[in-house]
């Protein structure tokens, strides 16, 4: 009952999956259990689970951002081009700077939707290859293919891959982003409001939320989140060239819907997005190890969305037929 | 729509002289019967792609796995050729698999009643993952020398290429069903009012199901041009294809929402990306520069008959 | 007392379309004020007026007696003015105290919303209205009744001193209809005025102080309710007498065209079986959502079906698909134009062709010379006033769209013709029209079946009347002993 009334139903089906890919994984392998496995995976998870945190904001109001990926390179490109710079620019400043990075190209794609009303859909598929060409452009233009570790500041990289009472830096920020987030949509006006554009956008209108702000708001938190998962994958990996996150929105939006946001908008949550993120890193560490081919990863991400997107449709058919049923047995 | 000055199908046959012009004049080389050849042969996938996407966005449906599918029919007809099969028994294998991943997505779609967006953003990662699983991350190469020609050459005495001969086809044909049939009469109703459309007899689950099967043999035509022209069979072959394609669709007037566009349209949008895409490949742009052009036509292309209806809008108010 | 609401000489159009022509109308505290009126005599724009939703070409709006002027929706409900659609738009995965308090919900510390509080302030305005409600459910799945009940609150949350109720019994069972009105009766007790739409006169008598009635976008008078009998009511609606609306007809009915026999959608309806026989109307009546339309859409096949045959002139039709029924001649005239009917941007003469694609494009080519000589055809038959038939059919009025749909049904030619709500929204001369089209064609040996929310209608019409009740034909009545009473009580679950 306790555990019910924390977790969602799917929720709770998530942490049953994760529990048997964990399971059959580490009997395959123990060391995948081992401190320095679950460390890797929790830093890996922490930066598409602030993708995907990013993501569900935007999926709540009925809208979708393709461009994450793009967004994340650009982010993590400046970050090394700051330290090329001025190899003592302090890590704050790198932080910040890179989600305002995020959170301009956000206010891009926000301006088009919310302002010019074009789809989401065609906004941030064309921003995908703009912002992915603005990063291959910059790399071309300042003669600068790949960023290395010695050539970035050491308290970035140890920023990057420290721990606090074992716990990784990273996953404190992604869980801090969780939360805030989590409580903003809960118990901010603001927040509801999100939930009620995707839910029905015409009584969204009739209740005179103001839906083109809002939307762009998430735009801009959700590109924000963005920039500062491209950051913490500079510090996390030390390497990085144009090409960082190029074909992630595909594992972002399957983790978004996999947890239990609705594509069509107004139900899910940042929690379940956070676990769709955890089940599907999970998997992906977990292929190599049970002997599947790691490029394999793609069609598992696509697979889990059309699984997730396909049962989603299934509960609601089933729904509404019992409602129709009950509807049936009063009037018999 | 009547009320407009001008057609912008005239608009983007404009725009292509001008690029045409400033190609031969400007750009070195760009005039050259065996450029424009080049030319032509370089976009002759993309047109495939487009014009089976056409008429699925004109009942306001999507199809994103456009590219994926044919980087898997690509990646399939590397894995039958290096086993040893013979060329001619992989052609219809590899069209056949295009129609089966094309009603894979049709099931999702009409049948269970997906929404088409995140059915095909999903089969785009799982056809693209399938590409990867059936031949790994490496290339087939050495096609057979008698076939290739038809994916490379110019048909002797003139300077058109052979693949010209299955995209005018295709185009002729879709124009022809899409602007003097009932089919086509149907996906304008489908796309401006669905329900419309069912309470008039038109079968709209069996019309979208044909068009994404359709879209996906189409696609497998696609690869089969594209695996012997570059002589090379990979799971990655024209990723990102589908934005080219879907640029050209809206770039061609085509409405996102559905009920709105021109087989013609959609052909002017194709000669003049390729058109554009040459110049600037000749001017030593590069592929990423293309790549954020593309991307800033198709947010553009959907841009101005948005920003045009919502003036529109302001000067007329709505019906009722 | 002085009104709280008042409407001066006000004046809307729609392009071609007079809406409204110098309507004024004052509501005052207090008192639940009855507007009646036909279909399309213009109820629904004043409405919309009064509601926020359009502003008037011409006249005035005073609220309080000063002159106002609502921006939005939501600007007449910061005022105090809120409007109770028949089908309310809701957030359905919210829950019902949120549906309430959207925008508005109570706040602690922080600028938290207080959710306790919330909910129990939701209880408490569920409590005063007398309806028990879960505050704390999800809105998808509740009954419209409910879902009315959560917009009342939403009203009388937000301190609402004029509510309009836009046709809210039409989709309400008897039971829901009486808890309704002692809401109704409770709101104007505490001192709101109350603008009422109804087409059931009857409704009008018991709950409404006074009555303005409307006719082709006029004021025709505004009384006390008491004053104006029943007869009078009609006749001010109608603007003739009946039988100037309805055509002198003789039924000269032949063998049955359309035959269904215990059909049956699960949880819609259940063991339905008629016939319509040759030259005959027959009337389909029952409250909206007792399936009347339903059972229209399964037999026509847009919707499948569960058990349960159809045929027409005795070839057996199968479930779930229009193209067949098409072609056995069922043709379905539907309940939404705008969605159902038409393709509203395409042009009037491919609108007209819809149905009959094969039929304009022999080989597989369709001609345009065929299609625009079938939509000039039927355009000249139905008196269509259109300026070109090229343009698209969004331009033209309701009634002359509803004749592009009669006309694109006739062009199939049919032997059975199903029509639902003819005459919603459309002029009263566009009306008689219609009328006298639907009784020649049975006269002309097709069989109608008519569906109509308005009951003089189906009696005006009907050459026999079945009346549903939740999903069941509870009577079978001869136009002999078809009235309004009968029919209601029938409709309404009371037996006939």
């Amino acid at each position: 009952m306790r555990l019910r009334a924390l977790l969602s139903g799917r929720e709770l089906s998530i942490v049953i999956a994760l529990v048997v890919v964990v399971g059959v994984t580490a009997a395959v392998r123990p060391a995948f259990l081992n401190a320095q496995g679950l460390h890797d995976l929790f830093l890996n998870a922490s930066v598409i689970a602030l993708l995907a945190i990013g993501q569900a904001l935007l999926v709540i109001t009925r809208n979708i951002d393709l461009s994450v990926g793009s967004v994340m390179g650009l982010t993590a490109f400046l970050s090394g081009q700051l330290f090329l710079a001025d190899v003592d620019t302090p890590v704050v400043l790198v932080v910040v700077a890179g989600m305002a990075l995020g959170a301009a190209c956000g206010a891009v794609n926000g301006a088009l939707v919310a302002v010019a009303k074009v789809p989401a859909l065609v906004v941030t598929l064309g921003t995908l290859y703009v912002f992915r060409g603005l990063d291959y452009g910059w790399a071309s233009a300042t003669g600068v293919r790949q960023v290395n570790a010695d050539q970035m500041a050491p308290e970035f990289l140890a920023f990057g891959s420290g721990a606090v009472l074992g716990v990784p830096n990273l996953t404190l920020i992604a869980l801090v982003a969780l939360l805030v987030t989590g409580y903003a949509l809960h118990n901010w006006r603001s927040g509801r409001e999100l939930y009620a554009i995707g839910s029905n956008p015409e009584a969204a209108r009739l209740a005179g939320i103001p839906a083109g702000r809002r939307v762009f708001t998430a735009f801009v938190v959700s590109g924000a989140l963005v920039g500062l998962a491209g950051v913490l994958h500079a510090a996390y990996f030390g390497t990085i060239n144009a090409s960082v996150g190029t074909g992630r929105e595909l594992a972002v939006v399957a983790a978004v819907v996999v947890g239990g946001v609705a594509i069509f908008g107004g139900s899910g949550s940042v929690r379940g997005a956070v676990l769709g993120a955890l089940l599907l890193t999970t998997i992906t560490s977990a292929l190599p190890i049970l002997g599947v081919p790691a490029f394999w990863q793609r069609a598992v991400d696509g697979a889990a969305l059309l699984l997730a997107i396909s049962l989603d449709r299934a509960v609601m058919l089933r729904v509404a037929a019992r409602l129709r049923r009950e509807r049936g047995l009063r009037r018999a | 729509m009547r009320e407009k000055v001008v057609r912008w199908e005239v608009v983007l046959l404009l725009l292509c002289g001008a690029v045409f012009a400033f190609g031969s004049s400007g750009t070195p080389g760009f005039a050259d019967a065996g450029n424009i050849a080049f030319l032509l042969q370089d976009f002759a996938e993309v047109a495939l792609l487009a014009m089976a996407l056409l008429p699925i966005v004109l009942t306001g449906e999507i199809d994103l796995s456009v590219a994926s599918i044919l980087g898997f029919c690509s990646a399939l007809i590397g894995v039958l050729w290096d086993a040893g099969v013979p060329f001619e028994t992989i052609v219809p294998l590899a069209l056949v698999a295009g129609a089966v991943l094309g009603s894979v997505n049709a099931a999702l779609v009409v049948w269970f009643g997906l929404p088409a967006l995140a059915v095909t953003i999903g089969t785009l990662g799982l056809y693209r993952g399938l590409a990867y699983g059936v031949l790994g991350d490496g290339a087939v190469t050495g096609f057979p020398e008698n076939y290739r020609p038809f994916a490379t050459d110019a048909i002797p005495g003139t300077f058109l290429p052979y693949t010209m001969i299955p995209v005018l086809l295709v185009g002729l044909l879709a124009a022809l069903v899409v602007h003097h049939t009932p089919v086509g009469r149907s996906l304008y109703a489908i796309g401006l009012g669905e329900q419309t459309a069912r309470f008039s007899g038109i079968r709209v689950h069996r019309v979208k199901f044909a068009l994404f099967v359709v879209s996906g043999v189409l696609c497998a035509v696609a690869s089969l041009i594209y695996t012997l022209r570059y002589n090379s069979a990979r799971a990655d072959n024209a990723a990102g294809m589908e934005l080219i394609a879907v640029t050209a669709v809206l770039l061609g007037g085509v409405s996102i929402f559905g009920g709105r566009g021109t087989v013609l349209g959609v052909a002017s949008a194709l000669l003049l990306m390729a058109g554009l895409r040459n110049v600037l490949f000749l001017d030593d742009v590069t592929n990423e520069v293309q790549n954020v052009i593309n991307g800033l036509l198709l947010i553009v292309s959907v841009l101005v008959p948005v920003a045009a209806n919502t003036l529109r809008g302001r000067r007329r108010p709505r019906l009722g | 007392m002085s009104p709280v609401l008042q409407l001066r000489d006000v004046s809307k159009s729609f392009q071609a379309v007079r809406a409204l022509r110098g309507v004024s109308l004052s509501l005052h505290p207090g008192e639940v004020h009855a507007l009646a009126g036909e279909n399309g005599a213009g109820k629904s724009t004043v409405v919309r007026i009064i509601g926020g939703e359009h502003r008037p070409d011409a006249g005035e709006l005073l609220l309080d007696g000063e002159p106002a002027r609502f921006s939005s929706p939501r600007d007449a409900r910061q005022r105090g003015v809120a409007v109770i659609h028949q089908e309310p738009v809701q957030f359905p995965d919210l829950s019902v105290a949120e549906n309430v308090f959207m925008g508005r919900q109570p706040l602690r510390r922080g600028r938290r919303i207080d959710r306790r509080e919330m909910h129990r302030r939701a209880a408490e305005l569920f409590d005063r209205l007398g309806v028990p409600l879960d505050p704390t459910r999800p809105t998808r799945g509740l009954s419209i009744a409910d879902q009315q009940i959560i917009e009342i609150a939403k009203a009388l949350s937000a301190d609402a001193r004029v509510i309009v109720m836009d046709e809210p019994t039409a989709a309400l069972s008897a039971v829901e209809a009486q808890r309704l009105f002692r809401v109704a009766r409770g709101l104007a007790g505490r001192g709101a005025a109350l603008l009422f739409i109804s087409h059931r006169l009857e409704e009008m008598y018991q709950l409404c102080d006074r009555v303005t009635v409307l006719r082709d976008g006029a004021l025709v008078s505004t009384d006390p309710m008491a004053e104006v009998p029943h007869d009078e009511l009609v006749r001010r609606m109608v603007g003739r007498s009946v039988e100037q609306l309805y055509p002198e007809r003789r039924a000269d009915v032949g063998e049955p065209r359309l035959v269904v026999e215990g059909l049956t959608r699960v949880g819609v309806f259940r063991d339905i079986s008629f016939t319509v026989r040759r030259g005959e109307v027959v009337g389909l009546a029952g409250l909206v959502g007792s399936g009347r339309t339903e059972v229209a859409r399964a037999v026509f096949g847009v919707d499948g079906r569960d058990a349960g045959t159809v045929s027409v002139d005795g070839v057996a039709l199968p479930a779930g698909d229009p193209r067949a029924a098409i072609d056995r001649g069922v043709a379905l005239v539907p309940e939404d134009r705008r969605e159902q009917g038409l393709v509203l941007e395409l042009s009037i003469e491919r609108n007209a062709s819809l149905a009959r694609l094969r039929d304009v494009s022999p080989g597989w080519i369709t001609r345009r010379a065929r299609e625009r000589a079938l939509a000039r055809r039927w355009g000249e038959r139905l008196s269509l006033k259109a300026g070109r038939l090229t343009d698209p059919a969004a331009t033209l009025s309701g009634g002359n769209q509803q004749k592009v749909v009669l006309g694109k049904w006739l062009a199939t030619e049919p032997s059975v013709l199903i029509v639902d709500e003819p005459t919603r929204g459309i002029d009263i001369g566009t009306k008689v029209e219609v009328h006298a089209l639907l009784s020649r064609l049975a006269a002309d040996g097709l069989a109608v079946l008519l569906i109509s929310s308005e009951l003089p209608e189906v009696l005006g019409m009907a050459d026999r009347v079945l009346v549903m009740h939740e999903g069941r034909i509870t009577a079978e009545l001869p136009a002999a002993d078809a009235t309004e009473e009968s029919v209601m009580r029938a409709a309404t679950g009371g037996g006939a």
